[in-house]
């Protein structure tokens, strides 16, 4: 199956936002114009991609989500009920060789990154169908905290 | 007759009302029949479609099976260790047999949903997967125990929303709330803080 991927807003822009709004409040008037002006660019582009935009992640806030939310079917080093998660940035989606995947995510044509995490954790089932893993993190904080670990431990 | 099919043609106001009626009545019916023929035409699609949802959630609750035989394996883990003092002995069997019995639920459900349902890993894989070879003390395996109670708390609770049959979701909701109580004991043996905000789960 080749997943019809979603077209996302990378972090990067998101971040954009963030500087933008900060410089409108603080820096002169050109600065704030063109600080106004990229913010009012890239909500523009998030609209147009159809995406929220995750807040900043906290990796070791994630390490702890990750303990409480994630550590009853998956280690970093271990496969267990779900696949190990060390190396995940930029891993093919069904990637871990010696992890039987369903066929949902084996047959998938993606690469996980921030954007396709997000989504995932955001509704697996409904990312994938098909998938074993049914266990969705609702809050965006705290997707964000997730993902900013897992990138931690994939660099 | 021929008057009579005329005077038909040509209504009188009131039998023009009437007529509407029943060409109201008439377009209400042909749109049920249109329903039904609908209904019948989409039939096979919804059938196509509960089968899918049926097979996703054979999916999950396999998952959640499992999360089972982890859990039953690691409490043997732990009664196989020699850590265990004598009274945590009994709660571990006592643990261990009420994930068996969650097993046999979830085994049935997926039974009935027209699904099979996954066995049991070696036991090898467990030690592995668990990594038991870290377990150096009683403390350690309270630990491992609460950390897999707790996370199959969450676990089983996130399977509520996406799980197509509604049957399904008390069969959940209990065995999440059975994870709880036991991560809860584990709780109180570690000392373990209690989070203030509420849901703790």
């Amino acid at each position: 199956m080749k997943f019809p991927r979603r077209r996302t807003l990378p972090l990067v822009l998101a971040h954009a936002a963030a500087a933008g709004v900060l410089a409108a409040t603080s820096c002169d008037s050109s600065v704030a114009s063109f600080a106004v002006q990229r913010t009012t660019e890239t909500e523009q582009d998030a609209q147009q991609l159809d995406k929220p935009v995750l807040p900043n992640g906290d990796a070791m806030r994630g390490e702890t989500l990750y303990a409480a939310k994630c550590g009853a079917c998956h280690s970093i080093d271990q496969n267990r009920i779900g696949p190990k998660h060390r190396g995940v940035f930029g891993r093919n989606v069904g990637g871990v060789d010696d992890y039987e995947y369903s066929a949902a995510l084996s047959d998938a044509d993606l690469v996980w990154d921030d954007a396709s995490l997000d989504e995932w954790l955001r509704a697996p089932t409904k990312m994938f169908p098909g998938t074993r893993m049914g266990f969705a993190v609702g809050d965006d904080q705290e997707r964000a905290d997730i993902i900013a670990y897992l990138q931690s431990v994939s660099d | 007759m021929e008057n009579g099919i005329n005077a038909a043609a040509v209504p009188t106001e009131n039998e023009t009302m009437s007529r509407r009626g029943i060409l109201s009545a008439g377009g209400a019916a042909l749109s049920a029949a249109g329903a039904l023929a609908l209904a019948g035409a989409a039939a096979p699609a919804m059938a196509q479609a509960a089968r899918g949802d049926a097979a996703n959630d054979v999916n999950l609750l396999n998952a959640a099976r499992a999360l089972e035989f982890e859990g039953i394996a690691a409490y043997q883990i732990a009664l196989d260790s020699g850590l265990l003092p004598p009274n945590a002995v009994g709660f571990a069997t006592l643990y261990q047999s009420h994930h068996e019995q969650h097993n046999e639920e979830l085994e049935k459900a997926i039974k009935r949903l027209g699904g099979e349902a996954v066995g049991p890993k070696t036991s090898a894989q467990y030690v592995q997967q668990l990594e038991a070879d870290k377990l150096k003390t009683f403390e350690d395996i309270l630990r491992l125990a609460l950390r897999l109670e707790r996370g199959a708390a969450s676990a089983y609770l996130g399977l509520i929303e996406p799980l197509k049959n509604t049957d399904l979701h008390l069969l959940v909701a209990r065995l999440a709330a059975d994870e709880a109580a036991h991560a809860a004991t584990f709780m109180i043996d570690l000392a373990s803080p209690i989070s203030a905000k509420t849901p703790l789960f």
